[in-house]
């Protein structure tokens, strides 16, 4: 499946791509309403991590055999058949937090708009580009089969 | 520490209600213009260190940031401008030689706004570059004074020996830039787009990093007068060797990379010690006349079994004619101009703005010295020093140059400003410095394609120009000032360009 990879040899850590994440997951989808005026503000599902001159962009790797979905009881993680994403059925989230527990890459966060709701990369479902790779300026995060 | 008297140069101006705090402006500005205040959620912009590079600007996503001119105004006086009692408050509060970047900002006349190229009108068709097959393609070496031919009919041999040649598919070359000067993404962007479009990029004095080393059909190696990086295996490596003599933003002036530039790669390139200054002399210690010049041509070619061509690149000075005739009867096989807009990773200001002249009349003066004595085919002539479009290409090949070296074009296309920073090492492009925190802002994929788009589109553009003159050929083009008329310039300036004034049939 087509996954978004990052590139850390050019990435210049600017966190665009978590602004942008921000903006496609919230409500009105309009960069400075999203800022401004939409309380509680929308969450990125991306990170960018940072150690000296070293960043990249992290987010879901929406892994093959993902161990968020076989942690989840009550099956609001689950793996979408048809694109192999990694997906989250809010309504199903008791906020139980053994995704976070078990993430390897440490993609899931709590969502802190509501109490008991995990946040995580969706893949921009819907889009052809995620908007992280899309507004990458450095063109270090791709969205690519590999 | 008194206070300094010098005001901002540029006001950074936030737009409050677009500004979202997402913090990409601390993040970019190498110059800690931007900074962000937990305490109130607010971000806030110094404008005392801006160096007017839009880095902020271009990544805002939401517009919010504008950089204008400070709008302080000085008393007007047309002698006592701001910039120069600016340039006198620095200097008495440093007491140091004023340092620059990139070509002279000064308004020296541009010849080229003063020259038009002509078309044909009915006596002659033009050519449709879309339908017409158009040769830009051109060779730069010393061609032979005759072609021997041996046979007859179909079945024709060549007997004369011809001397090394580079192949250009477009008479378009990068000058000289450094690994040191430029960082080694930058490096990197033009060497790929050089083996990408079939022309060449050229190491500077800075030696070649063994990661470019398969670029080295492409690349022109230079030797300049603090010989860095060059062995056996370098002058092997390159396409042609280009010997400095001068540069058009320093012509007289030796080179300085500042210690704290010279970082472990860069040591080992240019095989001095980490964190120590290259220094290249003033002059090339072993050259004080054409004869010494002669040597190191011929020591070079000896070196590299006369396999490859030899550039000598001068900075273009009031007898740059009788140079170049000298440098062509040294045995150079091509002969750079650098002219006073050439560019420059670090000059003293007072030499960049004042020492030199326009590449145009340099241009016009060597190629019709060369004619005059009749050896203008036993050297190439390349011009350099402020090229800024594809008409200005046209005009200096009408002037009688083989082909152009641009460099300030090239990394205008790949993001910079012209902001004039880049002795500070602070470049927030990634171009000119060698903080790895910023060279990974230039990504060398997104810099090589640039650069390549940059040069396909001047080819595209020299091809419309030729086919409206109904030329199909860039050699068709070369030296004939016949395609040019002056407008606005006196009969002096015409005289030496060789033009006649726009009316005049001839």
């Amino acid at each position: 499946m087509k996954r978004i990879y990052a590139k850390e040899d050019v990435c210049i850590g600017c966190r665009l791509c978590e602004v942008h994440c921000l903006v496609q997951h919230s409500k009105s989808r309009k960069i400075i309403k999203a800022f401004k005026e939409e309380f509680p503000r929308a969450m990125a599902r991306v990170l960018v991590e940072e150690l000296g001159k070293t960043s990249f962009a992290l987010q879901c790797r929406h892994c093959d055999e993902a161990l968020c979905v076989e942690a989840c009881m009550t099956g609001a993680m689950y793996k979408d058949e048809k694109t192999g994403a990694v997906l989250h059925d809010a309504d199903k989230c008791i906020g139980c937090w053994m995704c976070i527990m078990v993430c390897p890459a440490g993609a899931i966060q709590r969502d802190q708009r509501k109490e008991k709701i995990a946040s995580k990369c969706d893949l921009c479902a819907g889009q052809e580009m995620p908007v992280c790779v899309a507004n990458c300026p450095n063109e270090a995060i791709v969205f690519e089969e590999r | 520490m008194s206070k300094s008297l010098l005001n901002p140069e540029f006001l950074v101006e936030r737009d409050e209600d677009r500004c979202i705090k997402c913090q990409v402006c601390v993040r970019q500005c190498a110059f800690d213009c931007h900074s962000y205040d937990g305490d109130d959620d607010e971000v806030q912009s110094d404008s005392t260190s801006c160096a007017g590079c839009h880095r902020c600007a271009s990544l805002c996503p939401t517009d919010a940031i504008n950089v204008r001119r400070t709008p302080l105004e000085f008393r007007q006086n047309a002698n006592w401008t701001a910039d120069v009692q600016k340039a006198i408050y620095k200097q008495a509060e440093t007491g140091g030689v004023m340092l620059t970047g990139m070509g002279s900002d000064r308004p020296y006349p541009i010849y080229w706004d003063h020259l038009v190229l002509n078309a044909s009108q009915v006596t002659n068709p033009s050519i449709d570059p879309l339908r017409e097959p158009m040769e830009l393609r051109t060779y730069l070496g010393r061609k032979p004074e005759a072609l021997k031919l041996n046979g007859n009919g179909r079945d024709v041999k060549l007997e004369t020996q011809l001397k090394p040649q580079l192949k250009l598919e477009i008479p378009i070359m990068f000058s000289a830039m450094s690994y040191g000067s430029i960082s080694y993404n930058a490096c990197m962007s033009l060497a790929r787009a050089a083996r990408q479009i079939g022309t060449f990029w050229n190491t500077g004095e800075g030696g070649l990093h063994k990661d470019f080393y398969e670029f080295g059909p492409y690349t022109i190696v230079q030797c300049a007068s603090g010989r860095f990086g060059v062995t056996s295996e370098y002058l092997h490596q390159g396409a042609a060797i280009e010997i400095k003599i001068g540069q058009g933003a320093k012509p007289g002036i030796g080179g300085h990379l500042p210690g704290e530039k010279v970082d472990e790669a860069i040591s080992q390139t240019r095989m001095i010690p980490v964190g120590t200054d290259a220094l290249s002399p003033a002059p090339h210690h072993d050259i004080y006349s054409i004869e010494d010049l002669r040597q190191l041509i011929y020591a070079l070619k000896e070196a590299t079994n006369y396999t490859k061509p030899v550039f000598v690149k001068i900075a273009a000075v009031h007898n740059v004619a009788a140079i170049a005739s000298g440098i062509v009867r040294a045995g150079a096989d091509v002969v750079c101009i650098d002219g006073i807009r050439g560019g420059t990773g670090a000059a003293p200001s007072i030499i960049r703005d004042n020492v030199g002249i326009p590449i145009e009349l340099a241009i016009a003066a060597v190629d019709q010295r060369l004619r005059e004595e009749g050896i203008r085919h036993e050297a190439s002539l390349v011009a350099a020093g402020g090229f800024r479009n594809s008409a200005d290409v046209a005009k200096a090949i009408a002037l009688g140059a083989d082909a152009v070296y641009i460099a300030t074009s090239a990394l205008v296309a790949m993001g910079c400003h012209v902001c004039q920073k880049c002795y500070t090492g602070r470049c927030n492009w990634g171009i000119a410095t060698q903080d790895p925190y910023l060279v990974k802002r230039l990504n060398p994929d997104i810099g090589a394609r640039r650069l390549s788009n940059l040069l396909r589109a001047w080819a595209l553009e020299i091809k419309e120009i030729l086919g409206g003159m109904g030329v199909n050929a860039i050699e068709s083009l070369r030296g004939n000032r016949l395609h040019l008329r002056a407008v606005g310039l006196a009969d002096t300036d015409m005289e030496i360009l060789g033009v006649l004034p726009a009316g005049r049939a001839q």
